[in-house]
């Protein structure tokens, strides 16, 4: 009953968040320079001209109007129409989420995985050379940018080795019996590893770009944790019970190490998604980031709109999420 | 010495063997489909309506799918296209058009002189958004009878037939467009362009297939993928990795470091692109003596050496030699000298220097920065201090409309029509939205010009403003671009002067 209660009161926080952002959005975009119809005023057009294109986009009205206009299609499910694609704003949107949740759940696998694998290892030889370089891989890992890690990629497996490809979501002479835009899971349930295998092969150097910074600090966070759960008792009595080291780690310390890495994996995830933004622009892979480049250099208000709101959602979404996640996982919380 | 080990041997294989598997195309393959890795995205396929429309990158990819009313040539002068002839009546109150027979659209059906008087009449019809409306409404009463087209000239404009192949100025399919509605224009469109839309991926790429029964012949290749990669490093890398066959658009230097190896080579053409400073009749430029001076000090041909890497044409017009009213008599000479006594006469020096600002984007064209700082230290030489506002274009082209500008602002100014009204006019004439000078004097000479009928004069007419505006200094022009594009040497590419690049104008190099 109490975790109900906490959900729907977390629902209701999150209402009050996401009409927070369509507030701020709405009016902060129509503050900074740069109007859409400045962006396509062609040479020789006169002031009876930009009136017309003003009035042709609804842009002729008060702030307060368009914002009360705007809202009200809002509650009916149109957040309007893109002024650069000329479709309405929410099928654009929701038709390249898949492709940026793909990638940010790609991306987060690599880094669990190798996060996760690197503390293991380095408090399975704790005190050694290869904590040592486990230390200074992690420091290398999070000084360099997602970006920068991008720009290495390309150049190592894109044009000195080209092993994977350098552009794009999927290979364009391929046929694409897709319904959903969840092309990897799709693939997967039709079985055409052919063509998960060259999504794969796109998604990889996007997704270790990403990757990279987080499994270092997730690697950094869940090695701390570890070695100070190897010092507790309870620990200490599975050894003098006989238990090998690799067992202790896994099955006794990892279990309760591995809470306060769950909650900044979470929160990290969300910084994730907003990473995919300049690394879908690097790779010219076809989601939300790089759909949200091109609208606001066009002054696509609607467009810009319409993906701030989903992107806030989304963050929402993935905290609450985490807080059910970590919530169920602590006994401690569980029983409260 | 470190014996090697039969597990070593096989790990090394097997490493070997799966790059070998992953590796992606090979350049000393031949060529079955072409990729291009283009430099802007596609956001819309309907090439007469909102800001795509408008922008002239996308040009190349719309030109590959609609034909235009009449055809340009690569280095900018019209052919017979859509329409095989075009003129006015004697008194300029009639436009008429041949359209061309035996032409089909990409489903088969035949193209009419009905859509080119559709594309007209819809184009000119201000509730469709077209942003060059006013210019398409000089013409009314549009009809088609046979293959010929007519309409009343409700103002004469000079260069309509130009814009009917400039922006906008495309011929769709009447019948098909009014079946399907714009959003099923959207989802399928069709022209009678050399290639036909095979499948789409918005902001990732578009793949053509040739049009076998393109009027003006079949194209070199069969299928042609045009990925949309916006980022400058990333296309160096797609053509470095020999993933895509053709790109434009990168650094200068990347340029030169990449063009003269085996595998890529280069082709580099001036384009109708010009650089230029607007110079706003506010503050210190309304002092002669300052404007010369600050157009006097500036030594182009150093900022083209040492910026651009020897990639460009220093110009002091807005006119650029492959335009009708380029007149090489028109110099403004580097003379520094000159421009400090020039200064000193209005009581400044490099001790006391005049103050203005300077606005300019920074990465929107190459080294727009870069050339700005270089500009103001010339100036600083001679007595000019100026200080370095950095905006995105977007705020510039807000500014521009409102004349809000900053005494001196950097920008590029595209003409691919390569006409004095589309250069000089809508950039220097007063009450146009993309004029910061208002000065009277400048609008009376302009003014008579939008509607001259005679063309030998009306050209004259312009060459005699650009010698007022370089006299005056009321706009410092700098230079015109060169673009670089990068290829496979199993293609061979033809630059178009207006900066589109055509697919149907590559083919297989001998």
């Amino acid at each position: 009953m109490k975790l109900l209660r906490a959900i729907l009161l977390r629902l209701a926080t999150m209402s009050v968040t996401l009409i927070g952002a369509a507030v701020v959005v709405f009016f902060v975009i129509r503050i900074v320079p740069g109007n859409p119809i400045a962006m396509m005023l062609p040479p020789g057009a006169s002031e009876d001209d930009i009136a017309r294109l003003t009035a042709h986009y609804g842009l002729d009205k008060s702030i307060f109007e368009q914002f009360v206009i705007w809202l009200g299609g809002v509650f009916q499910g149109d957040f309007g129409t893109s002024i650069s694609l000329r479709q309405p704003v929410m099928p654009l949107v929701l038709g390249r989420l898949p492709a940026t949740m793909e990638l940010a759940i790609f991306a987060l696998v690599i880094a669990v995985v190798i996060g996760g694998a690197m503390a293991l290892t380095g408090v399975r030889y704790r005190a050694t050379r290869t904590e040592t370089a486990i230390d200074v891989a992690n420091g290398v890992g999070l000084s360099i940018p997602d970006f920068l890690w991008a720009l290495i990629l390309i150049v190592l497996f894109g044009v000195l080795m080209p092993v994977f490809h350098i552009s794009g979501r999927i290979s364009p002479s391929l046929d694409l019996p897709f319904v959903t835009q969840f092309y990897v899971f799709e693939s997967i349930a039709r079985l055409r590893f052919d063509l998960w295998w060259d999504l794969l092969k796109h998604m990889f150097m996007p997704a270790l770009a990403l990757a990279i910074p987080l499994a270092a600090i997730i690697s950094q966070l869940l090695k701390q944790s570890l070695k100070e759960t190897m010092h507790l008792d309870y620990v200490t009595l599975s050894r003098t019970k006989g238990y090998g080291e690799n067992h202790v780690i896994v099955s006794e310390a990892l279990p309760n190490a591995v809470l306060p890495t769950l909650t900044l994996i979470g929160v990290q995830f969300t910084f994730l998604i907003g990473g995919t933004v300049i690394i879908e622009r690097l790779f010219s892979y076809e989601g939300l980031g790089n759909m949200a480049i091109d609208a606001v250099i066009n002054r696509d208000l609607p467009l810009i709109q319409g993906i701030v709101i989903v992107f806030a959602l989304l963050f929402t979404v993935i905290n609450l999420i985490v807080d059910m996640t970590y919530a169920l996982l602590n006994p401690r919380l569980r029983h409260a | 010495m470190k014996q090697i080990s039969r597990r070593t041997v096989l790990k090394g294989s097997a490493a070997a063997l799966a790059v070998t598997a992953l590796a992606g195309p090979s350049l000393a393959q031949g060529i079955d489909e072409l990729v291009i890795a283009y430099n802007v995205n596609l956001p819309s396929w309907d090439p007469t309506v909102g800001p795509s429309a408008v922008n002239p990158t996308i040009q190349g990819i719309y030109q590959s799918v609609f034909d235009q009313f009449i055809l340009q040539q690569p280095d900018l002068s019209p052919a017979p296209g859509l329409l095989t002839e075009w003129g006015w009546n004697d008194d300029k109150t009639k436009v008429m058009m041949k359209v061309r027979e035996g032409v089909t659209w990409h489903d088969g059906s035949p193209f009419t002189a009905e859509d080119v008087a559709w594309s007209l009449t819809r184009a000119a019809d201000e509730t469709t958004g077209n942003p060059i409306q006013f210019i398409w409404s000089t013409l009314g009463n549009i009809k088609a009878e046979g293959n010929m087209v007519t309409a009343d000239v409700t103002r004469f404009e000079p260069t309509i037939f130009k814009w009917m192949y400039f922006l906008t100025g495309y011929v769709l399919p009447k019948a098909y467009y009014e079946k399907v509605g714009p959003e099923g224009f959207e989802a399928a469109p069709i022209g009678t362009g050399p290639y036909m839309v095979e499948k789409f991926e918005r902001n990732a790429f578009v793949r053509l297939k040739a049009n076998p029964n393109y009027w003006g012949g079949k194209p070199d290749f069969e299928t042609v993928t045009i990925k949309f990669v916006t980022d400058a490093a990333s296309r160096v890398a797609e053509i470095e990795s020999g993933n895509s066959h053709v790109t434009l658009e990168m650094p200068y230097e990347e340029y030169d470091r990449l063009k003269g190896g085996d595998a890529i080579m280069g082709t580099d053409a001036p384009i109708s692109d010009i650089g230029m400073i607007f110079l706003n009749d506010i503050e210190a430029m309304l002092d002669p003596n300052v404007r010369m001076a600050a157009a006097m000090a500036i030594d182009k041909k150093l900022i083209i050496d040492r910026l651009l890497s020897g990639y460009g044409v220093a110009i002091d017009t807005l006119q650029t030699p492959d335009y009708i009213a380029y007149d090489p008599a028109i110099t403004v000479p580097h003379d520094p000298d000159k421009a400090k006594a020039l200064l000193a006469e209005s009581g400044f020096s490099p001790e006391n220097p005049v103050k203005f600002k300077i606005q300019t984007t920074r990465g929107f064209k190459p080294k727009d920065y870069e050339i700005v700082q270089a500009i103001v230290g010339l100036w600083r030489n001679v007595g000019i201090e100026a200080e370095i506002e950095v905006y995105e274009i977007a705020k510039h082209f807000e500014l521009r409309a409102a004349d809000q500008l900053a005494p001196a602002a950097f920008y590029n100014w595209g003409n691919s029509v390569g006409d004095p009204t589309t250069s000089t006019g809508f950039a220097m004439f007063g009450p146009s939205p993309h004029s910061v000078w208002d000065g009277e004097d400048l609008v009376g000479k302009i003014g008579p010009l939008w509607g001259e009928a005679d063309e030998d004069k009306r050209i004259a007419g312009w060459k005699e403003v650009d010698k007022y505006i370089a006299e005056n200094a009321l706009v410092i022009p700098l230079l015109q671009y060169v673009q670089p594009i990068l290829h496979a040497p199993g293609v061979s590419v033809t630059p178009h002067a207006s900066g589109a690049l055509l697919p149907h104008l590559m083919k297989r190099a001998s």
